[in-house]
């Protein structure tokens, strides 16, 4: 009997833990599931700002413009129809505020009740116009031809320079920039990380006498626990003016800035991962090299660091993964100006800080929220880029023992 | 002429004492073996030479070690120079992460030797030495852990020849090896001797017995009795030799 129970215990936990595993992997892929099917529906989109009609006389050759074409001709960089395919003659640009400067507020009506009916004359008269107002005036017999915006592309998408997500009347949604300023601010991290984060590992794991190591390295996992909005102010009060003030900057939020912050938040992860590494380097392999007459350094660099040196890329590959993914810190510290970084000492705005800015204004299901779904998917991508690396690497180093 | 030499050496692991006033010394180009039971403190002793010890924490040795005439525990010893002196080959074969090639040259290059020649010809001659190179000579640039145990633990001979140390400590060398590359390696140490003092310690009796000159048998951190080998496996003076090399314990 009691046997019994034992096994019914047994099958109770093993059934359990089916379940549980079960449900967390569906979980994870209806996430994912999720995160592509909000994303990919950039591409079926229309790139017209909500609930605005683009229109032009019915006569007029050009039926169909790119979103960076409207924004440039609202910039007036374009001025002339035969620069989108068009006949040579100047654009007449009009947008609903201009409209008193064709009718009186008498031919408008008190409510705008004849608007609509004013808006399809003019467009009719005007064959060089390109007009530009809110749907709820479009008249019912429209004569103009409404303008379709080219969907989204791809390409136009990931190689775009602007990011302009909520501007009238095309949205700009070129994320080159944000995925550069990701980048940018992670090599940076890296850079500053790996060199600390290698030269406290060496000191740990070969000099540092065990009494210390003993008491800094729970220290320095520590780090890894607190928050990182909490290196985010620190980075705004501390490193930000300081940057500012070292390099005479106007404003001190910059890729730097968010670099460092970056680092000392992968520097956990880099010391940690690279010293277990480097602990693992046989006892026997060291004193071999010793008892050649290597002196510790050329112990160090020449049989520790290439013995674990796939522990170190995987520490390195960890960090830089922290790094991309990380979001408050950045959002604190960059300045989140959306323009291609070329040195560290301009404001970048990355990925992650971007999805966190923008998501609680863009209407649910529109262009703007299904674009920071896509570039979560970027994100996505990457880490999982990254991981697959340090299986890659760490599979590799079993390969070697 | 005496290449190794010990007055009164007493070591401490902390409060343990695990060589008690051992006073001896071996031979030039003779093969000296040290055998005794587990724990007995044969390889301490040995690791005493190459100042091996100093990486233990909580390590104290008192008394004198003297190689070639020279107190290698004086503080004006360099502990890097000693070691290019007295070679030494581990338990197990400890090859590095590199190329067979690059595993023998290692000593030199962190020598400073930088002449490429140089190099070359003095790994061909510790391979050779180390009866490795017919094996190896066309897989230089491969990885040390493609080759088997034996020939990985000749590898590391040749490691440890290429510097040309003038004592060679080998502890237990063979104990991870099958009877076939133990038989290599031991008909290795006898070619060896001509031109290198051999200190090796052993778990094996069969093999003192094979390939030394000197055994000396310790016993719980003491050195009991030491004399030539034939002596000592014929006529031992002390009862625990005795015992011991009759297989009653150890």
């Amino acid at each position: 009997m009691k046997r019994y129970f034992h096994n019914l215990g047994e099958k109770l936990i093993e059934g359990l833990i089916t379940i549980s595993g079960t449900v967390t992997s569906i979980t994870v892929l209806l996430i994912v599931f999720f995160l592509f099917k909000e994303g990919l529906g950039i591409f079926s989109q229309s790139p017209v700002a909500e609930g605005s009609v683009i229109a032009v006389h019915q006569n007029n050759p050009v039926k169909e413009l790119k979103a960076a074409e409207v924004k440039e001709i609202f910039d007036q960089n374009i001025t002339n129809w035969k620069e989108v395919g068009g006949p040579n003659a100047p654009i007449k640009l009009f947008s609903i505020d201009d409209i008193t400067d064709y009718y009186t507020e008498e031919q408008i009506g008190a409510n705008f009740e004849h608007l609509p009916q004013r808006l399809n004359e003019l467009v009719a008269q005007e064959p060089n116009m390109l007009a530009f107002f809110p749907e709820e005036y479009l008249a019912k017999d429209f004569k103009g031809h409404r303008i379709e915006l080219a969907n989204v592309s791809l390409g136009d998408f990931l190689l775009g320079r602007q990011w302009y997500p909520t501007i009238q009347p095309a949205v700009q949604l070129g994320v080159l920039s944000l995925i550069l300023g990701t980048l940018w601010v992670s090599l940076g991290a890296i850079l500053i990380a790996l060199p600390l984060g290698l030269a406290s590992a060496i000191y740990l794991a070969e000099i540092a006498n065990p009494k210390v190591r003993n008491i800094l390295k729970p220290v320095i996992e520590l780090l890894a626990g607190i928050p990182s909005v909490v290196y985010g102010f620190f980075g705004l009060v501390v490193i930000v003016p300081l940057i500012q003030d070292v390099f005479g900057l106007p404003v001190g939020e910059t890729a730097l800035a968010g670099s460092i912050v970056l680092g000392i938040m992968a520097l956990p992860t880099i010391i940690s991962v690279s010293e277990d590494a480097m602990r693992t380097t046989p006892r026997a392999m060291k004193e071999a090299s010793l008892a050649l007459g290597a002196n510790k350094w050329q112990t160090i660099y020449k049989v520790i660091i290439p013995y674990s040196i796939s522990g170190i890329s995987t520490a390195a590959i960890l960090g830089i993964g922290r790094a991309i993914g990380e979001t408050m810190a950045v959002l604190m510290v960059t300045g989140n100006a959306s323009v291609i970084p070329h040195t560290f000492l301009e404001p970048v705005r990355t990925i992650p800080a971007t999805i966190a800015a923008e998501l609680g204004e863009a209407p649910q299901g529109g262009i703007h929220y299904q674009a920071l779904f896509a570039l979560g998917c970027i994100l996505f991508l990457m880490t999982l880029a990254i991981n697959l690396t340090v299986d890659f690497v760490s599979a590799k180093k079993k390969e070697n023992r | 002429m005496n290449s190794v030499e010990t007055k009164d050496v007493h070591l401490y692991y902390g409060d343990f004492h695990a060589l008690k006033g051992i006073t001896m010394a071996m031979k030039k180009n003779q093969v000296t073996a040290f055998i005794g039971p587990s724990g007995c403190g044969k390889s301490t002793y040995l690791r005493c030479f190459n100042r091996m010890n100093d990486l233990i924490d909580g390590v104290k040795i008192e008394g004198d070690i003297l190689i070639d005439g020279v107190d290698i525990y004086k503080t004006n010893i360099q502990v890097d120079d000693l070691r290019k002196h007295v070679g030494m080959v581990f338990q197990k074969p400890n090859p590095f992460p590199k190329s067979i090639f690059e595993n023998v040259a290692y000593g030199l290059r962190v020598n400073g030797t930088k002449d490429k020649a140089f190099i070359e010809e003095r790994v061909e001659r510790s391979l050779k030495q180390a009866a490795l190179w017919d094996e190896v000579k066309d897989k230089l640039k491969k990885s040390a852990f493609e080759l088997s145990g034996g020939q990985q633990q000749r590898l590391c001979i040749a490691r440890a020849l290429a510097i040309e140390p003038s004592v060679l400590l080998m502890d237990e060398p063979t104990s991870a090896l099958d009877p076939l590359s133990t038989a290599k390696t031991e008909e290795l140490i006898h070619q060896l001797k001509e031109n290198y003092t051999i200190v090796i310690v052993t778990h094996n009796m069969q093999q003192a017995g094979r390939v030394s000159d000197y055994t000396a048998f310790f016993y719980l951190g003491e050195l009991v009795e030491y004399a030539k080998t034939k002596t000592l496996f014929t006529n031992p003076k002390d009862q625990r030799t005795q015992n011991y090399i009759t297989g009653r314990f150890g």
